[in-house]
């Protein structure tokens, strides 16, 4: 059948199972928005194309499916970056679709140029320039392979104004040839043995679930396997959801801001095993001081993640999903008394708290009551700074796909796009977007996007009037010279909400949160603010000092 | 220390800047370069030599397989080769030293490509200690311009150690 390469790639896009797109339109891109007039292809208009590329993101992390987003030339193009760059860092499956200036005036700094290709470079899995309409549609089937397979990201398809329009002849790509590109998915038998003979002797054994356990889908082979031997799982920020956080093994997240029990525990265990992890400075701190005694099997699906921070005893390089199994099926049952009482005693001597108060409102009080009325169960999508750490630290996930936040960029405004994607892959359950007053101004005016699309998203604002993470490194680290990180301005978010018509309440004492969260919970039908006033001066305890140890806290 | 690695890949737009690009931003020095297509006009060959220890290596070449266009990275360090590097030098000689540097081009089995009445310029072959030592015996003349390709390598007899 022939048609334009726009309508092509439409058609790709729906046999492929895509149900929504993120997009912005522009010069470049006409011809593709021209095709999807004609097509039943759910198109979420944003207001910028850096939350197209984060709705993608956060429906993808949502979903487990892959997100796509559009955008045209130049700035739209340039626009996409940020997105990119953060699914980039924490593996999340996006297809980014570009216009590109037409083939004959490409290279000349025409208008609205801009060589995204040359920019994404280090921040896509791959990406492409297609300027021969012959090869659109095995392009799009290859990057849908890259994005979805083995270590999972963001790929880039370029493509010029012209070749939108050319005539092809439409025939779903069924066959690609990637020599370059093949995913290893079983681990090695023998690498498995050597992991079976570790877990038999180790005395402290712990296991460290990262974002890779939940991109796998391997939470319920880990929790067979951390069951049968008996073992406390650590997540790191992106491995939350990856064990239910009620459940006895759990032990909380490592790093920076984890808990300290679980910091003592990954630190002074005598193997770990790994999975899913890169061990990010922010979850190992400084690395020649981690976990000094332990051997680590470490299972990831890239191979160059394995030794590049810390190096491991055992590498398996695999699929979570697969490795978890083998290991499981070939392990002995274990038990460690010794090391849980240990544990436990880290645990009872050192748990989250924090100081709560009648006059005013803690922002750790608000998540911990958000958690109570919502019981565990709405998916909490986070901007980026304090607001990020108390969501991680006191909203405990139960399942995987439910915390979506920034862990590898930190990228300030991700939330709220964020969320639109999150609700949009899940129109059933309650959604939750827990924001600073600075990371909500980011992407403030993606609030019309969930307006049109009717997305009933609670956006909770901690707002402390500050740069309340920045502020705490002044506060601590540089003798509190608050340099630009006071808010001397705010705008009035309950009249932000009225202006876009949509629910706002604010809320000054404590006495009057609960209520709030309950009156948030009712509206069903718009996206809904709560400005939660909450004191200035708090702090997020546990805290590592960059480049310290991770046993080395600050406790409160 | 420095390692000669040998990547095959796709011969497409925008390979070499993948692969620079991904020396520079994970802060790998590339001290010498070469590409070129190989005997498939679909592939190329890049050889590149880089300082580092194993571990460095390690990562260069897991990072190098990460890229989709990368379809082998060889490391020939340990193994017999025969390497090559080509260099054009141009040097100040007149009627005096002319005879003396003939002499060396024989020895060192290079040519004379051009010649004028106040220099030559000298093409010469081999491996890069060959080169270093013709151009330290020719810098009393005083070189004037030198141009070196990057290195190639081929592994002797039969193919071994690939990664
Ligand atoms: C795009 C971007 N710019 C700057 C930063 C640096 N940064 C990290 S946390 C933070 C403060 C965040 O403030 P707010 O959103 O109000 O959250 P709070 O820490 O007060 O909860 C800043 C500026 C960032 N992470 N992302």
């Amino acid at each position: 059948m022939e048609m334009t390469v726009a309508q092509a790639i439409i058609k790709f896009l729906q046999e492929e199972g895509v149900e929504v797109i993120f997009g912005y339109p522009g010069g470049a891109v006409i011809g593709f928005y021209d095709a999807l007039y004609d097509s039943s292809l759910r198109h979420v208009l944003v207001r910028h194309e850096q939350g197209a590329a984060h709705a993608a993101d956060g429906y993808a992390r949502a979903s487990g499916k892959v997100g796509v987003c559009v955008a045209t030339s130049g700035p739209g193009a340039t626009n996409l970056v940020t997105g990119l760059a953060t699914a980039f860092m924490d593996s999340s499956p996006v297809i980014a679709i570009t216009g590109q200036v037409r083939t004959n005036v490409l290279g000349k700094d025409s208008f609205q140029e801009a060589d995204i290709t040359g920019i994404t470079m280090p921040i896509t899995k791959h990406n492409y320039l297609v300027k021969d309409p012959e090869k659109v549609l095995t392009v799009f089937k290859e990057a849908f392979y890259i994005a979805t397979t083995g270590r999972k990201g963001p790929v880039l398809i370029d493509i010029p104004a012209d070749v939108f329009m050319a005539k092809i002849n439409y025939s779903y790509p069924s066959n690609i040839n990637l020599p370059g590109y093949k995913p290893t998915y079983d681990p090695h038998p023998l690498q498995i043995k050597k992991a079976i003979n570790l877990i038999k002797s180790a005395e402290k054994p712990v296991i460290l679930a990262g974002g890779g356990v939940i991109s796998s889908n391997a939470s319920s082979e880990l929790l067979k396997l951390a069951e049968k031997i008996n073992t406390p799982v650590i997540t790191t920020l992106m491995g939350k959801g990856a064990i239910p956080e009620d459940h006895h093994l759990y032990c909380g997240f490592l790093g920076m801001h984890g808990a300290a029990y679980a910091n003592f525990t990954v630190n002074n265990s005598d193997l770990i095993i790994a999975v899913g992890v890169r061990f990010s400075d922010r979850s190992t701190g400084r690395v020649d001081t981690f976990a000094p005694n332990a051997k680590i099997i470490h299972i990831d699906i890239d191979p160059a993640e394995i030794g590049k921070n810390v190096s491991a005893s055992v590498p398996i390089v695999a699929d979570a999903k697969i490795a978890l199994q083998r290991l499981y099926e070939e392990v002995e049952e274990k038990n460690n008394p010794n090391w849980w009482a240990q544990i436990k005693e880290w645990k009872e001597k050192y748990p989250l708290k924090y100081k709560n108060s009648d006059e005013v409102i803690k922002p750790q009080y608000v998540i911990e009551k958000i958690y109570e009325i919502t019981k565990g169960s709405a998916i909490v999508v986070t901007e980026v700074g304090q607001n990020q750490m108390w969501a991680a630290q006191f909203y405990k996930v139960k399942y995987p796909r439910q915390f979506i936040t920034s862990g590898g960029l930190g990228t300030m405004g991700f939330g709220l796009p964020a969320a639109i994607g999150a609700q949009i892959a899940n129109p059933d359950k309650l959604v939750i977007d827990i924001a600073g007053d600075g990371s909500i101004q980011m992407n403030i005016q993606e609030l019309a996007t969930a307006v049109c699309q009717k997305l009933p998203i609670k956006i909770f604002i901690l707002n402390n009037s500050c740069l309340g993470m920045v502020r705490q490194w002044q506060e601590l680290f540089y003798r509190k010279r608050y340099s630009c990180t006071l808010f001397d301005f705010a705008p009035d978010f309950v009249k932000l909400a009225s202006a876009y018509g949509i629910y706002g309440r604010r809320v000054e004492k404590p006495s009057e949160v609960e209520d709030a969260i309950y009156w948030a919970l009712e509206k069903n039908d718009a996206p809904t603010i709560i400005d939660f006033k909450v004191v200035r001066e708090e702090n997020v305890f546990p805290m590592v000092p960059a480049g310290g140890s991770i046993d080395k806290m600050m406790i409160d | 220390m420095k390692h000669t690695l040998s990547l095959l890949v796709e011969n497409k737009p925008g390979v070499l800047a993948r692969i620079a690009g991904l020396f520079s931003r994970r802060g790998y020095n590339i001290e010498s370069l070469a590409v070129n297509t190989t005997e498939s006009s679909e592939i190329s060959r890049i050889t590149l030599v880089v300082d580092g220890d194993e571990k460095v290596l390690e990562q260069i070449t897991k990072q190098l397989y990460k890229l989709i266009v990368v379809l082998k990275v060889n490391d020939f360090t340990d193994v017999p080769v025969v390497e090559r590097e080509l260099a054009l030098i141009r040097v100040n000689s007149d009627t005096n030293n002319r005879r003396a540097i003939i002499d060396l081009v024989e020895i060192f089995r290079a040519s004379i490509v051009d010649v004028s009445e106040r220099e030559l310029i000298i093409e010469i072959t081999g491996d890069s200690e060959k080169i270093d030592a013709f151009v330290k015996n020719l810098e009393p003349y005083g070189i004037k311009e030198m141009v070196r390709t990057g290195k190639i390598v081929m592994p002797r007899g039969m193919r071994l150690n690939s990664k």
